[in-house]
């Protein structure tokens, strides 16, 4: 690609033959004027700042195919369908210069073009979509005949395990190594026989998507070392004012510096736990005051929310350390936890100052046997979490409406409708982070009673 | 040589009585020797080069190099990133710091002892290229489903919970994943280890561990759910169908009522209970259990039949919900279903217990199980420090393993076994891959000059 200041642009022939879903393997030979550079990626970054509003938001994926395809005609559509998709790639490859810079800028990009392409792709008709896995050039044959016959019946159990009549569509089966398909082995949802995958044609984005994934993941890390050995210093007085001012703009608050409302000291955290914690929260603190304990999920989870919070590393040792020497004695902490401790402040090993957890996050944690930590929306049963609610002082009509949402599944709304009713206020943002509820809930008490510790 | 060691009393002796006395301990002195004569340091090696044994030119001749070993000292000292250049030096480390606990790490892209050396802002260049796919199973995690022990205790009722787990693992990584060197290992106290040795399990990335261990992962439970297996009411998947037919139908129905007596007491059927969803059901039950509470049929009498009558009363509302389908199954999966601890799974820097190991609690040795012999197992058989060091002191013989009549000592049978139905497969397969891909090169670099 190469940017220009002429006012015409010379349009590629390859432009053209490309299908409506560009898979990016590689920068086209095109001309993009310097206006285009920055406005194309901006638009596009609002597509993107979307889709990760929406996945927050805990949007199940007809939603998210519905949410895409708002987002893409709001902010992407042009009138010419070659101008569209010559937009679409180039605001795709400036993105990438923006995003490549570092782990964390390159981890947030490729999530969400991989959702973004997700969801793209679910809405192309299956002959484009077949077109498309053509043009990964992923060779998987159809599995048919005898060896189709001798599978027939197994792939119908897996059909009716989850919960799909086998119709005659679902005729057509990719065999697959079963590293292509991650997500539908760790789901169970395709028949696995010697190291394969039997992929439907339904499935087929599972497949494509992992491609598309992978190809980007390592397109980066090359996009990296090109800036910074070459691009970022050409560029100095053109381009790379322009890339290092977009990256900045987009992303929600991380919550690693606490700010002035949240510095808390050991002798409120009591208090404090019961006033401003959400629920997640408050569930994994009060099992450490009544075990003495936290298994490693909840520690982390409770720990990085606190330094969020505001807990100083001095502090925050203090703090589990008067927990769990109850049960562990002392020598025990200092040798086994905290370490760890330090750890999540960035004080030891690669020194990583860890960003406390979102919901996102949260909601997706898998805890098990002896396990506090997760979204107690998503993870608790019925009885136990109205009972939580109940301890949270919910009255029995907002119950019902916070378990409305959760038997849909929108787990963050339910916890935000929970905010609203303890608070008696609106939060019309919407919780997608445990720090953001502690925070807004600071606010709301201290406008309340300025003086006293809340 | 050692029978003066265990009579006099050395300065860094730990024991008070200086007559050898035997005891079923663990201590610096027994784990001396342990080291000093019977770990297999060779075995070890040569399994973990893969290999690479400098005789082919396709030989990466620093790949054993690049493997991060960590040890536990006395005092709970940890020392991580530790690597060797070759068996030698391997066995002298170990022979000078005794660790109490040696764990095997990945293998990396630069040699762990420098990775400093080469890291970068922005990059790391310190990254695991290769790590077997493993997992641990731990008795402790199925501590809401079995009676006769609790936390680190583990007996003879509560073992085959182990053995059937790993016959179900075992089967499905060899029928569904296609792995076939696997190596299955004692943890020396209350669990069991895997490791999966096939070049494509090594160079699996932590994205597709994860998927395999989420596909084995069935109970998602903690004491916040009452329902801790959800199968949602349709029909199982193949593997879980299998694995039910197979192994966990007939072990419920059988040895786990006979150990366990799971429905004998209100507090036990109760729990099970309240995996049922339909009221009615859990009323009617109860009220049938409640009235026989003083029956005179044994525990596991009592237990059989009261399952009968269970399954029957689902049998009959069948298709009233779409939950009580897959009820029956599903209270057998809550108790026989393996399960394993995801996080080691999913990583590739996530470090693990050595083979042949000692455990500092137990005395015992971190041995091989057979999997296809794995009912015979017995974890309270298994030889510890204590014994392997009198029959040296009995035997006066240096336990050498390449002798012939090895079989017969307590822990040359475990080396036999690892070495003949696991090493050895494994080298042979790990030698045609070398030759294969050395080949593929030569030709692909003759290709490339033929402009």
């Amino acid at each position: 690609m190469e940017v220009i200041r002429s006012q015409k642009r010379t349009v590629s022939n390859d432009v053209v033959s490309t299908p409506t879903l560009p898979l990016y393997l590689t920068a086209p030979p095109m001309e993009v004027r310097l206006e285009e550079f920055e406005l194309f990626a901006i638009d596009r970054l609002r597509v993107l700042k979307g889709v990760s509003d929406g996945l927050a938001r805990g949007r199940n994926p007809n939603e998210m195919d519905d949410l895409v395809e708002t987002l893409w005609k709001e902010h992407m559509r042009l009138s010419d369908v070659s101008e569209m998709i010559n937009k679409d790639i180039i605001s795709h490859f400036v993105l990438r210069l923006v995003y490549c810079r570092s782990d964390e800028l390159k981890k947030w990009f490729l999530s969400m073009e991989t959702a973004l392409f997700r969801h793209r792709f679910r809405l192309k008709k299956i002959e484009e979509q077949r077109a498309i896995v053509g043009e990964f050039g992923l060779p998987y044959k159809a599995v048919i005949g005898a060896e189709l016959e001798s599978l027939k019946e197994r792939l119908g159990l897996v059909a009716r395990s989850l919960g799909q009549i086998l119709s005659d569509v679902e005729n057509i089966y990719y065999k697959v190594p079963f590293e292509e398909v991650p997500d539908l082995v760790a789901g169970r949802r395709v028949l696995l026989q010697k190291g394969y995958a039997f992929v439907a044609g339904s499935q087929l984005v599972s497949l494509v998507v992992t491609q598309f994934r992978s190809h980007l993941s390592k397109a980066l890390i090359l996009t990296n070392r090109k800036w910074t050995t070459t691009i970022r210093e050409r560029e100095k007085d053109r381009l790379t004012p322009i890339v290092e001012a977009l990256s900045t703009s987009y992303l929600g608050p991380d919550y690693t510096q606490s700010n002035e409302y949240a510095d808390i000291s050991l002798k409120d955290i009591d208090q404090v736990s019961k006033s401003s914690f959400p629920l997640c929260m408050r569930h994994l603190f009060e099992k450490l005051r009544e075990d003495h304990h936290l298994k490693h999920g909840g520690r982390m989870q409770l720990g990085l929310f606190l330094k969020g919070v505001g807990l100083k590393l001095d502090d925050a040792l203090a703090f589990w350390r008067e927990e769990f020497t109850k049960k562990v004695g002392s020598e025990r902490f200092d040798k086994e936890y905290a370490y760890a401790i330090r750890h999540n402040y960035g004080k030891e090993g690669k020194r990583t100052d860890y960003t406390p957890y979102a919901c996102s996050k949260i909601i997706t944690s898998a805890p098990g046997a002896g396990d506090h930590h997760g979204c107690p929306y998503r993870h608790f049963s019925e009885d136990n979490l109205k009972a939580a609610l109940s301890r949270m002082g919910l009255s029995s009509r907002g119950m019902e409406d916070v378990m409305d949402k959760v038997r849909n599944k929108h787990y963050q709304l339910a916890c935000t409708l929970t905010f609203e009713a303890v608070y008696g206020t609106s939060c019309d943002t919407g919780i997608n982070h445990p720090n953001q509820y502690f925070e807004e809930s600071q606010k709301i008490l201290k406008s309340k009673t300025p003086t006293a510790p809340v | 040589m050692t029978r003066e060691e265990t009579e006099t009393s050395g300065e860094d002796m730990m024991i008070d009585d200086p007559k050898p006395k035997i005891e079923n301990d663990f201590n610096v002195h027994y784990l001396r020797i342990y080291y000093g004569n019977l770990f297999p340091y060779t075995d070890i090696h040569k399994w973990l080069s893969y290999g690479h044994d400098g005789k082919h030119p396709g030989c990466d001749e620093y790949y054993f190099g690049r493997r991060e070993f960590s040890f536990t000292l006395e005092n709970d000292v940890y020392l991580r990133y530790k690597s060797f250049k070759n068996a030698s030096l391997m066995e002298a480390a170990i022979k000078s710091n005794f660790p109490y606990k040696i764990d095997i790490g990945a293998v990396y892209s630069v040699d762990p002892d420098k990775r400093h050396a080469y890291a970068q802002s922005g990059t790391n260049l310190f990254t695991p290229v290769e790590r077997e796919l493993v997992f641990d199973i731990d008795i402790t995690d199925y501590d809401d489903v079995r009676y006769c022990c609790s936390g680190a205790d583990v007996c003879s009722k509560c073992w085959p919970l182990m053995t059937v787990a790993i016959k179900v693992i075992d089967t499905s990584l060899r029928e569904d994943f296609g792995f076939k060197h696997i190596l299955w290992v004692f943890s020396g106290r209350r669990g069991v280890h895997c490791w999966v040795c096939d070049a494509k399990a090594r160079r699996l990335t932590n994205e597709q561990r994860s998927a395999v261990a989420e596909y084995f992962r069935v109970y998602k439970g903690n004491e916040n759910n009452a329902k801790k297996v959800d199968l949602m009411g349709h029909s199982l998947h193949p593997f879980l169908a299998r694995s039910y037919v197979d192994f966990l139908k007939s072990f419920f129905e059988g040895e786990l009522q006979a150990t366990q007596s799971i429905f004998s007491s209100k507090e036990k059927y109760e729990k099970i209970l309240g995996m049922i969803t339909d009221e009615d059901i859990q009323a009617d039950l109860r009220g049938k259990w409640e009235n026989s509470a003083r029956s005179s049929l044994s525990e596991e009498a009592t237990s059989l039949l009261r399952w009968e009558q269970l399954k029957k009363a689902l049998q009959s509302k069948r298709n009233k919900a779409l939950s009580l389908r897959t009820c029956v199954e599903e209270i057998v999966f809550t108790f026989t279903y393996p399960r394993i601890d995801l996080e080691v799974s999913k990583q590739m820097n996530h470090l693990l217990k050595a083979p042949f190991c000692v455990h500092p609690k137990t005395g015992r040795v971190c041995v091989p199980i057979d999997p296809n012999n794995c009912d015979e197992f017995d974890p309270l058989a298994v030889p510890t420090l204590s014994q392997l060091i009198e029959e040296i002191n009995s035997g006066g013989l240096r336990m050498d393993v390449d002798d012939d009549d090895s079989d017969s000592s307590l822990l040359g049978k475990s080396i036999k076994f690892f070495r003949s139905s696991f090493l050895e497969p494994l080298l042979k397969s790990c030698k045609e891959e070398i030759e294969s891909s050395y080949k593929t090169k030569i030709a692909k670099t003759k290709d490339s000059f033929s402009w």
